[in-house]
């Protein structure tokens, strides 16, 4: 039962950061009906920001190890969106009018261009995160001993996730991007501009994909500029698991899927962790292409 | 002239739907556009709205060029579209389709107001406010439909055919809102092609054909021409 509950939580935290990840593939798509494939390479430039700016800036060293992680973690945030919003503007808003093919094209030249920018920034070799950053102690929760970091992970992404939900159902904003999402033309005869709705879903969804990437540097301490490519695929499975487009529905379809992950690689065999997310991605496409909270139909990718 | 539509062409791709429309709309009219199936009705709301792009001509509203503005900059000038097919958000509550109406509006105790009024105008969509738009029955879906353009406190309000699908009581019920909301100050397009129930409603009409405006007369006139009785009213 400790093994079962251990893995469980390992399940979960690691489905968070597909969570956060998958929110941004879903956030594009909701939009502009297209998979931004640079999203997981924004994700490593995330990862590899972190290790940067605190080797070059020792927060956690100056303002304390709490502070220290938030400050870091809203300037990775930042940057990134920066940088997603830069993607946007150059890779797909040109193509805005012409055929999808010509926009898939655009955002794999984009995720292949940000990915060789990277290897060449840092290295093809793995990179390592700062040591002893995160006490490597566990915390006792009803008996059962839970990493410091993994508790870590869990609950900056869950918040992450309440804060997004919050925004997208509560405010004005929230609700003209999800009207955008449903009807673009209609969105805009209600006075809203679908331009800036786009670059805000370009802002928030790379924010949170950089989070990720800070996350997985802090859970796992190496990280690599293919790291894209892995937990890219995974969040898009969980995009599409949870019904693509729909922002509960890639919450829900990341922690799930991080579940199975853990508890079949634990159950059946660790050589198969890679390929349970592909297993679950085909069993879906065949039994239930839109998803668990979807509507739409997955043939519209 | 409150709206002044001059020489508009609008293409899609090569083919010209358009071919240089002018009309014009005094405050405080009700004001019909008729006409057959793909005649251009809704094509010609569409670029006053600027969700297709003139290829020619001018659009004025109370001093202001609309063809040279964003679809969403025109909203803000007071000129709100129902637009054909009543495009609600289907999977928001009508509380947030009523919401989105009033997007570009700041004063919330204004929209407060506006919002009570329609409530008065729609009772039904107080009882449905939590509900989903999609649930809710073509008729109700229309008042919607009407109701959300009016929480942005049009001063012109296009119509694409409102009457579209519904049953001829439904129909009854919203033109005489039509007329409410009129007389409340409201200045309205209506395109229809139920082209009986439009004339009785509205001061004039333009009819038009493939692309051109044929005929503008005051209402009365047109429902006694031959020609019109004929091609619209069914002889
Ligand atoms: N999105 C579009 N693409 C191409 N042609 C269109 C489009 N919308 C309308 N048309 C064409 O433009 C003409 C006018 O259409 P429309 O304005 O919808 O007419 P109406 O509203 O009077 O029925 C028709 O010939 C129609 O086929
Ligand atoms: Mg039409």
């Amino acid at each position: 039962m400790e093994e079962f509950f251990q893995q469980l939580t390992n399940g979960l935290a690691v489905g968070s950061i597909y969570a956060l990840i998958a929110l941004g593939y879903t956030m594009v798509y909701g939009v502009l009906k297209l998979i931004n494939f640079a999203h997981g390479d924004l994700f490593t430039i995330g990862a590899y920001l972190g290790m940067t700016l605190l080797a070059s800036f020792a927060l956690h060293e100056t303002i304390g190890p709490f502070l220290g992680l938030i400050v870091l973690a809203l300037m990775v945030m930042g940057l990134v969106a920066i940088l997603g919003a830069i993607v946007e503007r150059t890779a797909y808003r040109p193509l805005r009018e012409s055929p999808r093919l010509s926009a898939v094209v655009s955002a794999l030249g984009a995720s292949i261009f940000l990915q060789n920018a990277v290897m060449l920034i840092y290295g093809a070799r793995f990179q390592v995160y700062p040591e002893d950053l995160i006490p490597e102690t566990s915390i006792d929760l009803f008996g059962l001993y839970i990493p410091v970091v993994r508790i870590l992970v869990l609950f900056v992404s869950l918040a992450l996730m309440a804060a997004l939900f919050i925004f997208i159902q509560k405010t004005r904003i929230g609700t003209a991007i999800r009207a955008a999402a449903i009807d673009q033309d209609a969105a805009r005869l209600m006075g809203i501009d679908v331009n800036r709705v786009i670059l805000l879903v370009f802002l928030i969804g790379p924010a949170l994909g950089g989070a990720a990437g800070l996350l997985v540097g802090l859970q796992y301490g190496q990280i690599n500029f293919t790291m894209g490519w892995t937990y890219g695929m995974k969040a898009f499975t969980a995009a599409i698991l949870g019904g693509i487009g729909n922002i509960p529905g890639a919450m829900l379809g990341g922690l799930i899927l991080g579940v199975i992950e853990a508890l079949g690689s634990a159950y059946i065999s660790i050589a198969w962790k890679d390929a349970i997310a592909f297993f679950v991605l085909i069993l879906i496409l065949i039994v239930r292409p839109t998803g668990l909270l979807g509507e739409r139909v997955a043939d519209k990718i | 002239m409150l709206l002044t539509v001059r020489d508009l062409r609008v293409k899609y791709g090569n083919v010209e739907a358009l071919h240089g429309v002018n009309l014009s709309v005094k405050e405080g009219e009700i004001v019909a556009i008729l006409g057959a199936n793909g005649a251009g009705k809704s094509t010609t709301l569409l670029a006053v709205s600027g969700i297709v792009r003139s290829a020619g001509g001018a659009i004025e509203f109370g001093g202001k060029l609309l063809h040279k503005l964003k679809a969403h900059e025109i909203v803000r000038e007071g000129v709100i579209q129902v637009p054909e097919g009543r495009r609600i958000f289907n999977t928001l509550t009508v509380e947030e389709n009523l919401a989105l109406g009033s997007f570009v509006r700041n004063d919330a105790a204004r929209v407060a107001k506006t919002r009570e009024w329609i409530y008065e105008l729609f009772p039904i969509l107080k009882e449905r406010s939590d509900q989903l738009g999609g649930t809710l029955s073509g008729g109700e879906q229309q008042m919607l439909a009407i109701a959300r353009g009016l929480m942005a406190e049009p001063k012109i309000l296009l119509l694409d055919e409102p009457s579209l699908g519904l049953a001829p009581l439904l129909v009854k019920a919203i033109f005489r809102t039509l007329e409410q909301i009129n007389r409340a100050g409201v200045t309205i397009v209506l395109v229809e092609q139920n082209a009986r129930a439009a004339l009785k409603l509205a001061h004039r009409g333009y009819i038009l054909e493939v692309g051109n405006i044929v005929l503008e007369d005051s209402a009365p006139a047109l429902l006694a021409n031959p020609e019109v009785r004929k091609a619209y009213l069914g002889g």
